[in-house]
């Protein structure tokens, strides 16, 4: 990561808040949690805040976004409504754990039924309580808090968050639902932080979605380290449904060990700013990553997408697509790297970004990445930016569908390449539906999240 | 009343005239076949009829089912029943055949006050249709003309123009890149869709396709005109002349 010379007044003002703070944020985590912040504010104290001059957030003005007056979330708020009740977010025949998190904090009345007892789904405080060593022989090891201002300034305020257990041999045939909700009468700066922990010959499936319950602003800055042991399988699913105003910073670390098998897949439908970091390391042979995304953007909405898969060992596999649609005067961003060690012989990588820009002002930036030092990898990559198929659009009009319905199909069809990848029964139609709605301009927010705010 | 009355039609692309004058009226029953060297206008004046919207209409009028064709857009004309079989039928990767028909099926419906089709009157009228251009099945759970040969592309243009059941259908240059069986099973399939009331514009290079469409009228459509027209004969006796001998004619 390359150095700035001098810190902005932003990134002092968010060193002067943790240092003010720090009594409160350090009181309820364990020793050792503590003892990452050191490094962290080190590493922030040096980098601070991403800014344009990094070759990653180039094309990402983040210091504009958080800007904003935001209330910063320290302790968790005690609401004395039944969330559970009132919130309905669910998929109708999707069977689920259903896990809330509430501006960034683990919600104390989570109940699972029927969740085998070696399994374990909790908040992250909590978590970091036990005694029984996972936690600590795998928390902040992935999220390399100098490769990231966003990950060091996360690690400083890491309160809590979502940690999840599954042990040696256990596979979990229902899927874990985290529902990240923002929620409140204020303008609030969120951090959370995730740990998931799948051991060897080990199963899983998530599926995250994040919410904004209100028109207020909210800042959220998220980590989440992955760990997938050998011969493991994790997918992990990423809705991504937020309010104009939102701004979303999700770091994900996947850290990968022989013959594991994960494949993340971010569907970012709406929000204000998002931004998607995804660090992959296949540390061992033999492991196969997926990773992909699908993104809408319209108004002034700005994503982003930063990939990076390292692969560090020999045949390993790894496969990256990203395709969006921007509208209006919405931005994007991709940048996708692929990293091969000298020693990583016989790797397969692939990546591929595809977008169509539906209007004269929408701006896509699409970088590739590709540093080999192996000799003996398949490599490739590919970006392309286009409009609607003309010629397609009449055939489809000569048969007498309406321009609209045919643009429709067509962005559709664009779509759904990333769409049929996920393998999560009932999840893949509600993906379908709200991505129809999304297209038709009909969606906001998940349809069934319907808190009266006032 | 005439199905298709088109008037002194003069077409440019990016300010070139392509078609300079084309009057041809077309009246229920009827298969007219239009027939030129390349470069004569024969897919632009399909195109121009099926509503192509790159090309400027410089002059002239054409009437459908007495009403201003030109006025309306290309699925207000696929509605009002015209059809366009492609030269290049265009691939449309993760448009699924199925949904892409029955969505076209359901727009016609609705455009005449019926409800959409039920689910298994659709398939069954799929079946039907498949078997009439002896279409393989698997083809119809793919993306429309998504990797398909060329010669399953134009017997999905004839399929998707039996599903829609046209009152004027226009195909342009079908039978280019089709071995014989299969231009066979296309014009087998484009007479079995023949009724008094529907009409055929058959646009083609070659007299082979008319030896099993045959024609009542033959245009010949030469640098943006009419040339000449007469009955089936003319494109036996294009066959054995080439065209020269009218171009010569013309001059």
């Amino acid at each position: 990561m390359e150095t700035t010379n001098t810190l902005s007044e932003l990134s002092h003002q968010l060193v002067d808040l943790f240092t003010e703070n720090s009594e409160l944020i350090e009181k309820e985590s364990t020793d050792y949690m503590n003892s990452f912040r050191t490094k962290a504010l080190e590493d922030f104290n040096k980098f601070g805040l991403p800014t344009k001059k990094q070759e990653a957030y180039r094309y990402t003005n983040l210091e504009t976004y958080f800007k904003g007056e935001y209330f910063p979330v320290l302790s968790p708020e005690n609401f004395s409504l039944n969330l559970t009740d009132i919130f309905k977010c669910d998929i109708p025949e999707l069977d689920t754990y259903v896990v809330l998190v509430l501006n960034g904090f683990y919600y104390n009345k989570n109940i699972y039924h029927y969740l085998p007892e070696e399994v374990t789904i909790t908040g992250l405080a909590q978590a970091s309580k036990n005694q029984n060593g996972v936690f600590n022989k795998h928390y902040g090891k992935y999220a390399d808090t100098s490769l990231d201002g966003l990950a060091a300034l996360n690690t400083l305020f890491a309160q809590d968050g979502v940690y999840i257990h599954i042990p040696k041999g256990v596979e979990l045939e229902k899927p874990i639902q985290i529902i990240n909700i923002c929620y409140s009468f204020k303008n609030l700066r969120i951090t959370h932080r995730n740990l998931i922990v799948a051991e060897d010959n080990s199963k899983v499936n998530v599926v995250v979605c994040d919410h904004t319950l209100c028109d207020k602003s909210y800042l959220s800055n998220s980590v989440t380290e992955i760990y997938a042991g050998e011969n493991s399988y994790i997918a992990y699913n990423k809705i991504q449904n937020e309010n104009i105003k939102s701004t979303q910073l999700s770091n994900t670390f996947i850290h990968q060990e022989a013959n594991s098998h994960v494949t993340s897949n971010t569907i970012s439908l709406h929000g204000g700013l998002i931004r998607n970091n995804v660090y992959v390391t296949l540390n061992a042979p033999g492991c196969e990553n997926n990773t992909y995304g699908l993104f809408f953007a319209d108004d002034h909405q700005h994503i982003a997408n930063y990939a990076e898969i390292r692969h560090m060992q020999p045949h390993c596999h790894s496969d990256q697509l990203f395709k969006g649609i921007l509208d209006d005067e919405a931005t994007g961003t991709f940048n996708g790297k692929i990293y091969v060690a000298k020693d990583a012989q016989k790797t397969e990588a692939y990546q591929r970004n595809n977008n169509i820009l539906l209007s004269k002002t929408a701006k896509m930036n699409s970088k590739p990445q590709l540093e080999i030092y192996a000799d003996d990898v398949k490599c490739s990559h590919g970006a392309t930016m286009g409009q609607l198929d003309n010629d397609a659009l009449f055939y489809l009009r000569t048969r007498g569908i309406n321009e609209k319905e045919a643009r429709h199909l067509l962005m559709y069809a664009f779509a759904n390449e990333v769409i049929s990848i996920t393998n999560v029964p009932h999840l893949k139609e509600r993906i379908i539906e709200l991505v129809d709605k999304r297209l038709r301009g009909e969606l906001s927010r998940c349809n069934n999240c319907t808190i009266g705010c006032t | 009343m005439s199905l298709l009355k088109i008037n002194d039609l003069r077409v440019a692309i990016e300010g070139k005239e392509i078609l300079k004058g084309i009057n041809l009226e077309i009246n229920p029953g009827e298969v007219h076949a239009i027939m030129g060297p390349n470069g004569s206008g024969k897919s632009t004046l399909a195109s121009a009829l099926a509503g192509r919207d790159n090309f400027n209409i410089t002059h002239g009028s054409v009437q459908y089912l007495d009403e201003d064709l030109l006025d309306m857009s290309p699925e207000e004309r696929a509605k009002k029943g015209m059809f366009l079989g492609f030269q290049y039928p265009v691939e449309i990767p993760g448009v699924s055949m199925v949904n892409f028909l029955k969505t076209a099926l359901n727009e016609k419906r609705k455009y005449n006050n019926l409800p959409p089709i039920s689910a298994s009157d659709f398939l069954k009228i799929m079946r039907e249709k498949k078997e009439l251009v002896e279409i393989h099945s698997n083809l119809t759970n793919r993306s429309v003309n998504e990797g398909f040969s060329g010669g399953e592309k134009k017997k999905n243009e004839i399929f998707q123009m039996a599903m829609l059941e046209p009152r004027l259908a226009i195909l342009d240059e079908t039978d280019s890149g089709l071995d014989i069986d299969a231009l066979k099973i296309v014009a087998n399939g484009v007479n079995k869709l023949r009724t008094k009331d529907n009409a055929t514009i058959v646009i083609t290079h070659y007299q082979r396709l008319l030896d099993y469409i045959i024609p009542d009228f033959v245009h010949v459509l030469y640098k943006g005109r009419i040339v000449k027209s007469s009955g089936k004969e003319l494109a036996m006796e294009l066959e054995e002349k080439g065209y020269d001998w009218l171009k010569e004619e013309v001059v």
